[in-house]
């Protein structure tokens, strides 16, 4: 399977065979990711980094990643130290990376822009977050977690809880998910449910994915809990956010009827929605999921980028 | 003999199968009545037998693929007949291409096609009857195809 070049914009642009293709040589990436083992496959490459939103995670693994393959990396972390600031366009400033760099990493606060870049850049691009839009080596993290941790991800009961409506990383993984044949229940207030078009993509690949307003019973036989964050900064008015905020939180007393091997999964930052006394039990797996960043960076960046595989 | 409502046109277009109802939103797009001085019919809510159709009639003016493709976007049924001294040349159904660019758009204010970046809209063909379509770039269905037609 050839993705030299390839962009990674969407995970819709991703076959199902691709992707398991993707998860099984993020496997091999792990011992290099943790430092055990030393490779530098990508000695002599560039990877323009270039966040025009905040980041952490992202950012700092994408970096660790093509430092670990033994690449470089240039860029900036704060778009108002560049020339966006004078008015350039996101055309010219990717024209400009693509000539110093062998590839792109971009995040972006405006839905779109990593696909606009793919038609300015000849270098490939990946999306590392396009406003309320795609993430693709998201949603590949989560895929490569779930898989780590419970052998396969078919059949698997899985949970989405949260802001289901902005939330960038449910919707890639809500329809990759149902691509690699889990059953999907999604739990969020109201005013925050999934896009209709999102449920639409699940049922497609034949998934049936349930909507419900009650916790409790969407844990009690769920295979994972995957929570994210009421978004403050995708929210139109702030009284709508203190209206939906808090209104479902993940604690020990939720957990006490669940499935031993449950697993709680969050992309982080988290605020409110999971109690720091959930991080002392096994189901608790959002720090390992962050972990996981980066040998799925680094498999991807080495698959594009690299002259040989690993 | 009863005469007809609208009579024939010599030379123009004639948009048949008007989804009964959205005449008015036909001539927004074509910019009826700013873009042309000659004579424009409209008939609504006009019997045939499949129900009733909106018409309009356009004087001196055939209509490009572009303005078909308008057309078709939110009147997925209709007919375009080029009308040549009185006689029909020219007959055929709207159709939209999988594709569609530069005529629509996206209706999320923070789809990067809105910001001042050098390209056009595009958008993807999700359904042509009811018109679905889908940004290129962001992924999203555009709502109230009508009203965000450029």
């Amino acid at each position: 399977m050839d993705f030299k070049k390839r962009d990674v914009i969407s995970i819709k642009d991703f076959s199902k065979e691709e992707i398991n293709y993707i998860l099984n040589y993020t496997k091999k990436m792990v011992p290099y990711a943790k430092g055990e083992k030393h490779t530098d496959i990508l000695r002599e490459k560039i990877l323009s980094s270039l966040f025009f939103e905040p980041s952490t995670r992202t950012r700092l693994s994408f970096e660790s990643a093509m430092n670990r393959l033994g690449g470089r990396v240039i860029g900036f972390a704060d778009p108002s130290a560049t020339s966006q600031k004078k008015g350039e366009s996101l055309a010219d400033t990717i024209r400009m990376a693509d000539s110093y760099a062998d590839a792109i990493v971009i995040r972006h606060p405006q839905e779109g822009a990593a696909r606009l870049s793919t038609e300015f850049a000849e270098s490939p691009v990946l999306n590392a977050g396009d406003g309320a839009g795609q993430h693709p080596t998201q949603c590949l993290l989560d895929l490569f977690t779930i898989i780590t941790e419970l052998k396969k991800i078919k059949g698997n009961k899985i949970v989405l809880l949260g802001d289901l409506k902005y939330g960038r990383t449910v919707h890639s993984l809500a329809y990759a998910l149902s691509l690699l044949g889990a059953e999907l229940t999604f739990v969020s207030p109201e005013s925050l449910k999934m896009p209709k078009e999102v449920i639409n993509e699940c049922k497609e690949f034949g998934a049936e994915p349930s909507s419900i307003s009650n916790l409790e019973r969407a844990v009690k036989d769920a295979d994972v809990l995957y929570v994210t964050r009421i978004q403050k900064e995708r929210f139109p008015d702030a009284e709508e956010y203190n209206r939906v905020v808090g209104m479902y939180k993940v604690d020990v007393d939720l957990l006490k009827n669940a499935k031993e091997g449950l697993i709680i999964m969050h992309p982080l930052p988290r605020v409110v929605e999971i109690d720091p006394e959930v991080d002392k039990t096994p189901h608790a797996l959002y720090f390992k999921q962050a972990f996981n960043g980066i040998p799925v960076r680094m498999a991807l960046l080495s698959l594009i980028l690299g002259d040989k595989k690993l | 003999m009863k005469k007809l409502k609208i009579t024939p046109i010599k030379n123009g277009t004639v948009i048949d199968h008007i989804t009964p109802g959205f005449a008015v939103k036909v001539l927004h797009v074509l910019k009826i009545p700013e873009s042309t001085s000659s004579v424009v019919s409209v008939a609504m809510n006009v019997k045939s037998r499949i129900g009733k159709k909106d018409i309009v009639k356009v004087e001196n003016r055939e209509l490009d693929p572009k303005e078909v493709d308008k057309i078709a976007l939110i009147a997925p049924k209709a007919t375009i007949n080029i009308i040549r001294d009185f006689e029909v040349v020219e007959k055929h159904k709207v159709q939209l291409p999988d594709e569609i660019v530069g005529i629509v758009k996206c209706s999320n204010p923070t789809c990067i096609s809105n910001a001042k970046e050098p390209v056009k809209s595009r958008f993807l063909l999700v359904s042509d009857d009811p018109p679905s379509i889908k940004c290129y770039y962001c992924e999203r269905e555009t709502e109230d195809i009508a009203e965000k037609i450029i």
